[in-house]
């Protein structure tokens, strides 16, 4: 377990921090499309608190895909890869961890920074709490089932949209039920039913999707 | 290795080989650019999967132990351009299990020739220099067999006889080496030649 943590977690946590104008570039766009949003459509607060939710999640989902890149590529283009399937630990161990330090670099500045958004787009405070729930259940399976699509694409050369179009299909279920929970919040109804779909979906990924790109990368080393 | 075949954009790379390779053994791949050493190596290595055919390793079929007892060196080096060469052997060395003290990476750095190297980016480095910290690897990990994969190219004529001798020491000391490079060895008498030939 050691080794993993020291020779996974530590090095790509080493790998992100060094380049940090890398680190900000989706944290930027994601304020930036964020504060235009009240611009473009009018500062009213009906308008904003309808709009509000499906931005913040359109604008994470955007974001996600920025840093998604880095996941794989790096590594595959060095040659690390190759080094990190044949050091016997089990790749679908590697996988999962690499999944951990991109929802680490990528979602949880997200969470923190998600107060300031709703700020922005109006949302009262159950409409947050929903928000902010279906974030932290949600965002994690963003990185997991990215991870798939990377897995399968890394050899692929200019296939930026490719992996977009694999996970198109997990999107927009998880887009839906967050939007819906985050609804119910403001006409103070219960959100749980969406948000336990949500994990639910969380749940299956979290079992299943470490072993798909373990596999996928073995493939995509051919 | 028992009868393995390969083929790439339907052109069959080669088929039915054959190879042993036991303790004390050098072997010396040999072959034109495009005659498949290198998918060959990584046939070997487990990293890509024979056509039929199959590989093993003390006759069982290769698994974590078989990972365990290998280094491959291949074409690309497996260094992250924004870390420093010691930060890269350590986190390498904690995930394939080998020792690595600070101290003991600074003493092979240095015997490498790499002094005051240490904590710099390896995208600073020179190719050479590259080549020299991927390397570093055979002297850190404990392993029965090593696949290098054309090791000595950017090295200078000092690095490549740094690496020869440790080669020879490693076999003589009942390791396994299979290796290209379109070089001639200089080394021992336990030199094989396995020559594969570029087919149409």
């Amino acid at each position: 377990m050691s080794q993993l943590i020291k020779g996974v977690l530590q090095r790509d946590l080493a790998i992100a921090f060094n380049q940090k104008g890398e680190l900000a570039q989706p944290l930027l766009f994601l304020l930036i499309v964020v504060t235009l949003f009240p611009i473009a459509v009018g500062p009213a607060p009906e308008t904003l608190q309808r709009i509000g939710p499906g931005v913040i999640w359109v604008a994470a989902i955007l974001t996600a895909l920025l840093g998604m890149e880095r996941l794989f590529k790096q590594d595959y283009l060095d040659g690390s890869l190759e080094q990190l399937l044949l050091s016997g630990v089990p790749v679908f161990q590697i996988v999962a961890l690499k999944s951990v330090v991109h929802w680490l670099v990528c979602f949880l500045p997200l969470l923190i920074l998600s107060p300031l958004l709703a700020l922005f787009l109006h949302l009262s405070m159950p409409m947050y709490l929903a928000l902010f729930l279906s974030l932290l259940l949600g965002t994690p399976l963003l990185s997991l089932v990215g991870a798939i699509a990377m897995g399968l694409t890394v050899g692929v050369q200019k296939g930026a949209l490719l992996p977009l179009l694999l996970m198109v299909p997990v999107f927009i279920p998880l887009l839906i039920f967050a939007t819906s929970a985050v609804e119910s919040a403001a006409l103070h109804l219960s959100y749980a039913p969406q948000l336990a779909i949500i994990g639910a979906m969380l749940l299956c990924a979290l079992a299943l999707a470490p072993f798909a790109t373990a596999y996928a990368l073995k493939v995509s080393q051919h | 290795m028992q009868n393995v075949s390969c083929s790439k954009r339907d052109r069959i790379l080669f088929e039915n080989l054959s190879l042993q390779i036991s303790t004390g053994q050098l072997i010396h791949l040999r072959g034109p650019n495009g005659a498949g050493k290198t998918s060959l190596l990584r046939i070997i290595a487990g990293l890509s999967q024979a056509e039929q055919g199959q590989v093993l390793w003390n006759s069982r079929a290769l698994d974590t132990t078989y990972f365990k007892e290998l280094v491959y060196l291949g074409h690309k080096s497996g260094l992250t351009a924004s870390l420093s060469a010691l930060e890269n052997l350590q986190y390498w060395a904690h995930l394939h299990q080998a020792p690595c003290s600070e101290a003991l990476l600074y003493d092979l750095l240095t015997r490498l020739g790499l002094v005051g190297l240490e904590d710099l980016p390896v995208k600073f480095l020179s190719a050479g220099q590259q080549r020299r910290v991927a390397l570093a690897r055979l002297w850190l990990k404990p392993a029965r067999l090593w696949i290098l994969d054309e090791p000595f190219t950017a090295l200078d004529t000092a690095g490549i006889a740094l690496v020869e001798q440790h080669i020879n020491q490693f076999i003589d000391g009942g390791g396994a080496v299979i290796l290209t490079s379109h070089q001639p060895l200089t080394s021992s008498a336990k030199l094989q030649y396995f020559d594969l030939e570029y087919r149409l």
